[in-house]
């Protein structure tokens, strides 16, 4: 009997990452869903991009990398396809340099599924260092910062760009974020500018954003794989993330479940002695 | 097929990540290597292109093509001579490296501390400080029943959670009770964080097996 409760308190880590793998890999291969309710968070921000005006100009801030892919790709490409679909104009810039390439393939991805002109439907601007100084200037004046787009084309002669000068112009930023740079954009952006935000981040930057979405700050939050699929399902272009969602629930089943298999065996383990 | 080479040498870098969970071998520190140097390499030439060219060079690079390097001085407009106050402070920066100079950096550190802590501090009040107070200033009732119970928590949370953090007094009788139901609301806060973290680690994983099982496997038994 100790025997096997010694067993059940130091399963070997290689048994466990077995388990992961195989919990993440059959739900993936039979590629079964099941049916949610989109959290309020997600649907405020489908909302408020619904409700927008065609032809007005959204920003799309991208300040994740690789490292964070995963999460977010798959969100930015079915986000995009919404604004698009929408006739709503890109702006795309980035406080994440190894993440912009990301954002650009999807931005010219998406565009090109959607029959959307580079200049005239979009715009891609690239990078600038000192996101917070970036941010505060853009409210002033957006070539102050970006006196061209990431090709050093001027800014005026983009048809796109012409009557956009600041966040006045701006109808609302979408922030990805895996980082600190979604509270700049809230401290310096909203709290100083009044610019509507939108804030889509991965899963460990999430609990932070939440203050400011209670306290009416951002519009709305996607959050995590899970934001990710409500939005799936609000767009209706299920993908990766809402077929993700089984895998990430069984493997959540799964750590439950190996949390209090441990906890028995350590504490049989210690009345025994 | 130059998508193909990449394909592999993604699925390459995956499985020498993974192997890592078995233990740590030569496949895992070559992709760790890899990863290291393409990203620094990557950095330098985003801020060459996108930075230094744009905001440095560019502004004189009409003026030197017309008058030469020299020549080009007496012709400066204000939106020239301005940007030696970041390209001095720059070099000052990169001085650390020769010692008997090295003090100069120290106006460079001098400015971006100054300017950190003059946005972090505005930032903060305005952006996060103020809303967040507001944002805690909530009727008891609110006419529905779920509203009113989840107001009188976060005001609840909010204030026992500050109590928790006043260290002025000793934590006994009702400061001490208080402090109590602080501590259980930061333990609440810090075991949903710890749920988020987890549930990103699995959203990387079903990446990355999302990509091994769909891109990089199913091409190859196309």
């Amino acid at each position: 009997m100790k025997n096997f409760f010694e067993k059940l308190a130091r399963i070997d880590r290689r048994i466990i990452y077995l388990i992961v793998f195989i919990s993440v890999t059959i739900p993936l291969l039979t590629r079964k869903g099941f049916k949610f309710e989109p959290l309020q968070e997600v649907k405020n921000a489908y909302d408020f991009i619904e409700k927008l005006p065609e032809g007005s100009a959204v920003m799309i801030s991208i300040d994740y990398d690789a490292a964070s892919m995963p999460e977010l790709q798959p969100l930015l490409e079915v986000v995009l396809t919404h604004l698009f679909r929408n006739n709503l104009k890109i702006i795309m810039l980035g406080h994440w340099p190894l993440g912009l390439p990301l954002g650009q393939i999807a931005l010219e991805k998406i565009a090109k599924e959607m029959n959307k002109k580079y200049g005239e439907d979009y715009v891609f601007l690239g990078y600038r260092p000192g996101v917070a100084a970036v941010i505060l200037n853009m409210g002033k004046e957006i070539r102050g910062v970006f006196n061209s787009d990431y090709r050093g084309k001027p800014l005026d002669s983009i048809p796109l760009m012409k009557n956009i000068h600041n966040y006045n112009d701006i109808a609302l930023l979408i922030g990805f974020e895996a980082g600190a740079t979604g509270d700049y954009w809230v401290q310096f952006g909203q709290a100083r500018f009044g610019l509507k935000i939108i804030i889509t981040s991965t899963a460990v930057v999430t609990p932070d954003m939440y203050p400011y979405y209670q306290a009416g700050q951002i519009i709305g939050l996607i959050g995590g794989l899970r934001g990710a699929a409500d939005y799936e399902i609000l767009v209706n272009k299920k993908g990766f993330a809402y077929a993700g969602m089984t895998a990430q629930t069984v493997i959540h089943i799964i750590i439950i479940a190996l949390i209090l298999l441990g906890n028995i065996g350590y504490f049989a383990l210690r009345r025994l002695r | 097929m130059i998508d193909l080479i990449f394909m592999w040498i993604a699925a390459g870098l995956t499985l020498a990540i993974f192997s890592f969970l078995y233990k740590d071998n030569p496949f895992y520190k070559l992709a760790e290597h890899i990863y290291v140097g393409s990203a620094a390499a990557f950095w330098f030439l985003y801020l060459w292109f996108f930075d230094v060219e744009p905001k440095i060079l560019t502004p004189f690079k009409p003026l030197f093509k017309e008058y030469g390097f020299f020549k080009m001085f007496l012709h400066f407009g204000p939106e020239q001579w301005i940007l030696f106050i970041p390209i001095t402070l720059s070099i000052f920066m990169l001085l650390r490296f020769i010692p008997p100079s090295a003090w100069l950096s120290r106006w460079s550190i001098a400015f971006l501390v100054g300017m950190a802590a003059g946005l972090g501090i505005t930032g903060s009040l305005q952006g996060y400080v103020i809303p967040q107070i507001q944002g805690t200033l909530l009727p008891l009732y609110t006419g529905d029943l779920l509203g009113s119970f989840n107001n009188i928590i976060i005001i609840i949370a909010t204030v026992t959670t500050l109590i928790y953090f006043f260290f002025s007094k000793e934590h006994k009788g009702p400061l001490g009770i208080l402090a109590k139901i602080g501590i259980t609301f930061i333990m609440i806060a810090f075991g949903a964080s710890f749920g988020y973290t987890v549930m990103a680690r699995v959203s990387l994983l079903i990446g990355r097996i999302h990509f091994l099982l769909f891109e990089w496997l199913s091409f190859l038994f196309r």
